[in-house]
């Protein structure tokens, strides 16, 4: 039986010592596996109460009008989940458009143009604007972004999607940033250097070499940003407003799901009334396409990894 | 026919190759350029809280009540200490099974299914919004264990939240660790356990710490999941014992960022200036932390 443990072969303590060591042994084994257990029971757990709570909500409310309503006003049992879904979306587009161009040029910049000394300085930099709390970045975008915003467009609501957009888009830009650095660094040399050889400039070889190898490894950090963005709350509720609205305009205020979810969890809603059992179902929606995203990103970046290590 | 001298030689080739300079020149100002933005709009987003909250912070404000609307004397001790409830009982928490987790994956876990998956779990989890653990939370710890809208209930969410961090930064730190090292230590007859407690993990310390107040910091500035497990915008005093009424530092930036008024947000930017300092002397004793390690361990 022991002799099938690889430890016992490295025992050269008396056969009762190490049969007690033995049971010790075992016992810390199961204890760290308990540890790694509970992050799986975790997500059995998200899945689970959200699961519940949900089939409940759509006992009342049928899945086909959750899903494809355009009202969302819990107080008169109109739950259609579009216009929290349309918020989201304009804050991600918003954020996206900012944090995409942004982190890709200083992703390029970082990894083929600055010197290793830049490059030290402007990392640890990056990483204290990941730091910042997304509550703090919900406060800028009320006392600076949404009050520069009215002042070029004075039609702008004073809570809006696009201060909201931007704002997140600076919060992801650092995870843009690193990741797309570290797959245009792991692009081989011999690449580069073979472009140079044909006589290419820094140009040709950045832009026709370099990022097309790198391509579906900046297309997984896009996603992953993405993914952040849909999930962020904070800064979302703070910039983006309170009202449920089907509307492609970015000047107007909307309510984001997440937002959705901090409003009626802060107020004391009854349990088991189907706003209660509300947030659940949206928390599910929520869960789901973040996990889906996640998931996409990171099959890219493993196949990623796999071509060029 | 010397055709491709001809080309090089022609008005035609020398302009090829000027717009290719060009376009070389202007494709690198660009990219430097966002990455001068970047940099700016860290500068200005400091900038902006502190112009903004510099001017009402000071001793009485640290160590002072909540005192309602009087703007002038409020102070946001209540919620310093919250904080601290919060980011103490998450690091107890979240610490020992973090790291656990970790050990087993790199130590002991032979490769398999069963662990891809696990480590898959974990990425995921790392990607899971955070009002989502708050949702579980509120579920599971508030409502189904009965914890109530306690500090313990906050801390067991946020520890949630931040265990895939830990997990994360814990398996680097061990996967840095020489092989070398452990085959030394079972070569002189030491278990498994004996290596990883006596060898290992010393050697990974100095990176698990750094994971650990990532995470912790991390849980410092986090509102979203508190909002949703009952964490309240205005406790009159601090929490003293694991089921009482809790507020916390970003809890109170978030409601004084709510209200209309010019004073809340002088106070909201004060609040965060405090937050800031907190999680800046934090990340200090990190670097601290790995730069006296990195000294002691010579390899």
């Amino acid at each position: 039986m022991s002799s099938t443990n690889p430890n016992s072969n490295l025992s050269i303590a008396p056969s009762q010592v190490s049969r007690g060591r033995y049971a010790w042994e075992r016992a810390i084994q199961v204890v760290l596996l308990a540890c790694a257990c509970v992050s799986v029971l975790t997500t059995i757990g998200i899945v689970v109460v959200l699961v519940f709570e949900a089939f409940g909500f759509f006992q009342e409310v049928s899945v086909w009008s959750f899903l494809t309503g355009t009202e969302w006003r819990p107080r008169d049992g109109e739950y259609g989940i579009l216009p929290l879904f349309c918020g989201t979306l304009l804050v991600t587009a918003a954020a996206a458009a900012v944090a995409i161009p942004l982190g890709l040029g200083t992703a390029i910049y970082l990894s083929e143009y600055a010197t290793p000394v830049v490059r030290e300085i402007i990392k640890p930099v990056l990483e204290v604007l990941a730091g910042i709390p997304s509550v703090v970045y919900g406060f800028l975008a009320v006392i600076l972004v949404s009050p520069l915003i009215r002042q070029w467009f004075p039609w702008a609501d004073a809570t809006n999607a696009l201060s909201a957009g931007i704002v997140v888009g600076i919060m992801v830009l650092p995870l843009v940033v690193s990741l797309s650095e570290d797959v245009l660094r792991s692009v081989p040399r011999s690449l580069r250097e073979g472009a140079y050889a044909l006589g290419a400039t820094k140009f040709d070889v950045v832009v026709r070499v370099v990022v097309p190898a790198a391509l579906s490894g900046i297309m997984a950090s896009f996603l992953l940003a993405i993914s952040r963005a849909i999930g962020e709350t904070m800064a979302v509720t703070l910039a983006a407003g309170l009202m449920p609205r089907l509307t492609l305009n970015p000047f107007s205020e909307v309510q984001t799901m997440t937002a959705y979810i901090v409003e009626t969890s802060k107020g004391d809603t009854e349990q088991g009334s189907a706003q209660y059992m509300g947030i659940f179902a949206v928390a599910l929606a929520l869960f789901v396409i973040t996990m889906l995203l996640n998931l996409l990103s990171q099959w890219i970046l493993s196949r990623m990894r796999e071509k060029y290590e | 026919m010397n055709s491709f001298r001809d080309y090089m030689n022609s008005p035609e080739a020398e302009r090829f190759g000027r717009r290719g300079q060009w376009l070389s020149k202007v494709f690198s100002f660009a990219c430097a350029a966002a990455t001068v933005t970047c940099v700016l709009m860290l500068l200005v987003l400091v900038g902006a809280v502190l112009w903004q909250g510099l001017g009402r912070i000071d001793w009485q404000f640290v160590t002072g009540l909540n005192e309602g609307s009087k703007w002038d004397k409020t102070g946001v001790f209540v919620e310093l200490m919250g904080s601290l409830w919060l980011i103490g009982l998450t690091a107890i928490i979240a610490v020992p099974l973090g790291v656990g987790a970790a050990l087993y994956l790199e130590e002991y876990a032979p490769p398999s299914r069963w662990r891809t998956i696990v480590q898959i779990n974990i990425a995921n989890l790392a990607g899971v919004p955070s009002i989502v653990y708050g949702i579980l939370g509120l579920a599971l710890f508030v409502r189904f264990m009965l914890m109530g809208r306690s500090v313990i209930a906050g801390a067991l969410t946020l520890s949630l939240v931040v265990l895939p961090i830990v997990i994360l930064a814990a398996q680097e730190a061990l996967r840095a660790v020489p092989g070398s090292i452990r085959q030394a230590s079972y070569a002189l007859g030491a278990t498994r356990w004996q290596t990883t407690w006596h060898q290992v993990l010393p050697a990974a310390l100095p990176g698990i710490m750094t994971g650990v107040i990532l995470a912790i910091s991390r849980a410092l500035g986090e509102a979203a999941p508190l909002v949703a497990v009952g964490g309240v915008g205005y406790a009159s005093a601090a929490p003293e014992g694991l089921l009482d009424v809790f507020s916390a530092m970003p809890l109170r930036i978030f409601f004084w960022a709510q209200l209309p008024n010019e004073e809340a947000h002088q106070l909201a930017a004060a609040a965060i200036i405090v937050l800031l300092a907190v999680l800046v002397l934090m990340n200090v004793g990190a670097v601290w932390v790995r730069y006296r390690s990195s000294k002691q361990i010579k390899w």
